[in-house]
């Protein structure tokens, strides 16, 4: 049993974290400020790999090691969450490719990815469907060598801003079960019949742009299904399973620059004569966040050690990791804002954009509240 | 990284699980209805090696790593928490002291008969008025014809009075606080030791508990263990091990409770199906399963960190609160789950709760460990 980061994750850590000091971290607070994606960390990332570590060497990536990706999401989370998700989201995008693109739809895609001359987007979300695959509108009508989409996604991260999005659509004519009606589609944004609705104005994660979809009459080749048709939720369920680690791995890094942050406070904040981290009150809760973190890091980095040697109880490591950690960064951050008291509630300081933009990672990519159902049923699958 | 157990590790899982669930398991009601020392699970544990699991192979142990330890620990605490921490106590701070800081006469003396069960071990810090703050200990050690005697009153000893040797803190420089503090070997058998009675208490019956009198209690000055003045480091080297310990005890008291709950919540049937499929019920047990696999992973670190001789005191204290804490909340949820069969003391799930609620307490409360964490977090 070892749980030390590799040389190669090291490394990496070590890379990201520079990069962040120098160039993340000063955006972070006007990024949040203007709410606009931020280009310049986008080609910032593309320049430095950061954008080809979701990606293994050969599609032009430098890792494909999901312990790797979690390390580097963590790392950039622990400055600018809006920034982390720009790496999180080319991997979300991409993972459908990686998991059943073809060769061909492989090697066509996913190399402009790595590079980051294009970004992914994932679309599975629609207003009457996320995590329940029965409420789903999109259709893909097959017409010859054609399927012909239409209907809206929402809640796509990044999807205004992505060339390359993998969509979700119901192929059925009728009959059969919700979840086996629906196929994957690769859609780039040149194709007629995409459009960009409006961006949703939204508590935190304010430089990551989530977008509204239409399609509207929009033909795609049938070169671009992913999978067969009717394997799309079974994929988009695997999918999910690759990605919670990584919104562990942002929770985790948003609760450890919380911590920090809260800690350097702590010591250098003087009341009654002393610091306050010198208070048994502030202590103890130091002390439990920096135990929550401890268990939120170790479920997190045990999910993508268990993607990466392919162990057989994903779904359950994976939500697990994505629940706890989670909850970790609200309860984390929402203390952090409370030991800077004030101060912490002010735009000045960085904890209560910490606290906003923890609050999505108890949300997307199937709330709490489904992770739950997703462990317990795992859970009693197995029999004691 | 690399998170999973060796072949060996694996191995000794199957073995102590096995006998956990062959000869723990049938016992453990009777062991906490008659608060009965199991000496017959002690001397079954000893048959397999179980007891020798941190010595070294040349002194007749097993000669296994802490990570061993911890599913030792945790595989016997699935089904009876009092056996577990009997085993626990003799293997980490009774035995564990001797082996990092012994002489090789001291070794070879005690090793060999400890690794096999032929003596078991108990620790002895706490006093009535110093416990975590064993800087302030009131048992002395005074100089007397070539070895010591000591004097002074010890509390909440677990193993005593079953076990033939006590490892003793006492002040060789009373007033000088942690500096002044050394470690003894003390037989089971010296005149100078007795052993008061066994407390009664809310859980954790099978073990024995009590107060330890050391009255002109002489030993030789071999007896001593490491420096004079070494005690201090001695005790806190021990205390972290054990922790690891108690996580792999709490680990084992939840992962019990919540295979017991599932099993139930699959089997109990309310309004048509069984309450497996009803929301509420799922929720608590994937919150409970969460908080074991969690609490697992950092007893496994702590192990790890030791294992690789690496600092640990903060990953063991965090493992410590976060496992017991785990322990305590799981413990009661699963009970919940069961209704007021959970209630009933002819399930286990009662006997778990009471149980769980020793292990935020002792090897130092939850709140000492958050002390220590936050002196690693923020230091003076």
């Amino acid at each position: 049993m070892d749980f030390a980061l590799n040389d190669e994750q090291r490394q990496i850590r070590e890379m990201v974290h520079d990069i962040c000091i120098e160039r993340v971290e000063p955006r972070a607070a006007e990024i949040d400020e203007s709410g606009e994606f931020p280009w310049d960390i986008k080609d910032l990332f593309a320049k430095h790999d950061i954008l080809a570590i979701p990606f293994t060497p050969e599609y032009g990536g430098v890792s494909g090691s999901a312990l790797t990706l979690i390390v580097a999401v963590e790392e950039i989370s622990k400055f600018c969450v809006t920034s982390s998700l720009i790496l999180s989201v080319q991997s979300l995008g991409s993972l459908p490719i990686w998991l059943a693109g073809t060769e061909e739809q492989k090697r066509k895609y996913l190399p402009p990815l790595a590079r980051g001359e294009r970004l992914a987007a994932f679309a599975l979300t629609e207003p009457g469907s996320g995590s329940d695959a029965s409420g789903m509108r999109t259709r893909a009508i097959k017409r010859g060598d054609t399927y012909v989409m239409n209907g809206s996604k929402t809640f796509i991260t990044g999807g205004s801003v992505a060339d390359t999005v993998v969509v979700f659509a119901r192929t059925d004519q009728n009959g059969d079960t919700p979840a086996r009606n629906i196929s994957a589609f690769i859609v780039e944004k040149t194709m007629p019949g995409f459009k960009v609705g409006k961006l949703e104005k939204k508590m935190g994660i304010r430089g990551s742009p989530t977008a509204q979809l239409f399609f509207e009459d929009l033909a795609l080749p049938v070169a671009n299904r992913l999978g067969n048709e009717g394997e799309g939720f079974k994929l988009a369920m695997r999918v999910l399973d690759h990605s919670r680690p990584g919104i562990a791995a942002q929770a985790l890094g948003i609760a450890e620059g919380a911590f920090d942050l809260a800690r350097r406070y702590a010591r250098d904040r003087r009341q009654f004569g002393k610091p306050i981290a010198e208070f048994q009150g502030i202590q103890f809760m130091l002390a439990d966040m920096a135990t929550q973190i401890e268990a939120a890091r170790a479920l997190t980095y045990a999910s993508g050690d268990a993607l990466d040697r392919r162990l057989p109880d994903i779904t359950a490591s994976s939500a697990m990791a994505k629940v706890f950690a989670s909850d970790t960064a609200m309860r984390v951050t929402t203390d952090a804002v409370q030991i800077l008291g004030g101060y912490g509630y002010l735009r000045d300081f960085p904890a209560e954009r910490m606290m906003r933009d923890a609050k999505i990672t108890q949300i997307y990519e199937g709330t709490n509240e489904i992770q739950r159902l997703v462990i317990a049923r795992e859970v009693l699958k197995e029999t004691p | 990284m690399e998170l999973s157990l060796s072949p060996e590790q694996q191995e000794l899982r199957k073995l102590v699980r096995d006998f956990a669930e062959r000869e723990v398991k049938p016992r453990a009601e009777a062991i906490d209805h008659n608060s009965e020392f199991p000496r017959d699970l002690v001397d079954k544990a000893a048959k397999l090696g179980l007891l020798g699991i941190l010595v070294p192979d040349t002194y007749g142990g097993a000669g296994l790593d802490h990570v061993s330890f911890a599913i030792f620990v945790e595989e016997v605490a699935r089904f009876c928490a009092s056996t577990a921490v009997i085993l626990d106590v003799h293997t980490s701070v009774g035995t564990e002291p001797i082996v990092l800081f012994g002489s090789e006469e001291q070794k070879r003396r005690w090793l060999p008969d400890l690794a096999q069960g032929k003596k078991l071990a108990a620790f002895a810090l706490t006093e009535p008025e110093a416990g975590s703050d064993a800087a302030h200990l009131k048992t002395t050690a005074t100089h007397r014809d070539g070895g010591y005697v000591l004097n002074g009153t010890k509390i909440f000893i677990t193993n005593a009075g079953e076990a033939q040797l006590y490892v003793v803190m006492a002040s060789t420089r009373p007033g000088s606080g942690a500096e002044g503090i050394s470690a003894f070997l003390v037989g089971g058998d010296n005149p100078g030791l007795k052993v008061g009675p066994k407390f009664k208490k809310m859980g954790l019956n099978g073990s024995a508990i009590a107060e330890v009198y050391l009255e002109d209690c002489a030993v030789d000055e071999g007896d001593r263990l490491g420096g004079e003045g070494q005690g201090f480091r001695i005790a806190m080297r021990a205390l972290d091990s054990g922790r690891v310990g108690i996580s792999a005890q709490a680990v084992g008291l939840a992962q019990g409770a919540l295979d017991d709950a599932v099993a139930y919540a699959k089997e109990r049937k309310q309004f048509g199906k069984p309450i497996a499929e009803l929301q509420t019920i799922q929720n608590k047990i994937a919150d409970m399963a969460v908080k074991v696999r969690a609490a697992r992973w950092m007893t496994w670190k702590a192990a790890s960190l030791c294992d690789a001789g690496q600092p640990f005191t903060k990953e063991a204290s965090m493992a410590k609160l976060f496992a017991t804490d785990a322990a305590m909340e799981v413990t009661l949820d699963a009970l919940q789950v069961f209704g007021g069969y959970g209630y009933l003391e002819e399930y286990p799930m009662a006997r778990r709760v009471r149980d769980a609620k020793a292990c935020q307490i002792y090897e130092g409360t939850n709140q000492v460990q958050r002390i220590v964490i936050a002196r690693e977090l923020v230091p003076a």
